[in-house]
């Protein structure tokens, strides 16, 4: 194989691969969300009060999937 | 297909002048910031101008969004914090209105751009550390020295907290940008699905057309609630940061 279709190739995997962490920040989300849900459940007095902690957790555990996409869009548009 | 990265191109209005090699140009994203900003501060000027004990619609929208950002600054940075209440208001309905003028087709999406979400990130951040070193002098860096730690596990601890404040700034900048970035692209690839259907399968894709159709609406929905959140999300992050600046050693 030539340098330039494997260099294509590898980019290609490559940020096919990346996007496989966004899975891991799906299932951090999806707890988060869960168990704020469940915990509401049981005591909807206070769970006004924890919606701003929700949103923090939610925007941490985000990033991290954000940061994998992001390597998925430098390897398909940037190098 | 249609390019899905074609609408985030930058397009040049007027050419102001050049510095250096640089060009200096009125764009569509400084021409959005514009409008943005006309937005909110003639909507915020109509809202007050009239003031009634009983407010109409325009007045009640405003003290509700006056209410809600000056709720998330008192409960996350306490009461000291509302010395940067006009900081975040204004990044709050800043990012709030431009990622909604994105959501209308044809727009410009402004927060789409790390170069944008960058420099907010970082007038944040440079907010956080001059503010924290004049208030607290050199008792700022007990952040990354947090108390009711073993002395034993502490180098671990200062290196977390020191690589945990550095990548701060990445992941608010990134956060915003990725998000509206992702999400636009989404759209419009599931919008050019439509397209190729109806023209690729006559009137049998007219048909099965309708459901990558309502899978748009379905989603043009969840980015309106993005819009929003990430919004909301840029805002507690940065109370919470200038939490530290105004409380450090937690």
């Amino acid at each position: 194989m030539d340098p330039i279709a494997a260099k294509e190739l590898g980019r290609l995997i490559g940020a096919g691969i990346a996007a496989i962490g966004m899975g891991g920040a799906g299932i951090g989300v999806g707890l988060i969300f869960g168990n704020y849900l469940s915990a509401a459940l049981r005591n909807p007095a206070a769970a006004q009060g924890q919606f701003g902690n929700l949103i923090f957790g939610f925007a941490v555990t985000e990033a991290l999937g954000i940061f994998s996409l992001l390597i998925a869009l430098l390897l398909l548009f940037a190098v | 297909m249609a390019d899905p990265i074609a609408q985030f191109q930058i397009k040049k209005i007027v050419t102001l002048g050049h510095i250096g090699p640089y060009e200096i140009a009125f764009t569509n994203s400084a021409a959005f910031m514009i409008a943005a900003v006309v937005v909110i501060v003639g909507g915020m000027l109509l809202a007050t101008r009239g003031q009634t004990l009983v407010p109409g619609r325009l007045q009640s929208l405003a003290e509700i969004t006056y209410e809600f950002v000056a709720g998330t600054v008192r409960s996350t940075a306490g009461n000291e914090g509302m010395k940067f209440f006009p900081l975040v208001f204004s990044l709050f309905t800043f990012i709030l209105v431009l990622n909604m003028f994105g959501m209308i087709p044809g727009f410009f999406t402004v927060m789409s751009h790390i170069a944008i979400t960058g420099a907010l990130a970082a007038l944040v951040i440079l907010t956080v550390i001059i503010y924290g070193i004049y208030r607290n002098g050199l008792g700022f860096f007990k952040l990354f020295w947090p108390s009711g730690v073993p002395l034993f596990v502490m180098p671990l601890i200062v290196v977390i907290e020191i690589l945990s404040f550095l990548s701060r700034p990445l992941s608010l900048s990134v956060r915003l940008f990725a998000n509206m970035l992702a999400g636009h692209i989404t759209l419009k690839v599931f919008a050019s699905f439509i397209g190729l259907l109806a023209t690729s399968l006559g009137v049998f894709g007219w048909v099965v057309g309708i459901l990558p159709f309502s899978m748009l609406i379905a989603l043009t929905a969840l980015e309106l609630l993005v819009a929003f959140l990430q919004a909301y999300v840029f805002t507690i992050l940065t109370c919470l940061y200038l939490n530290d600046a105004i409380h450090p050693g937690h």
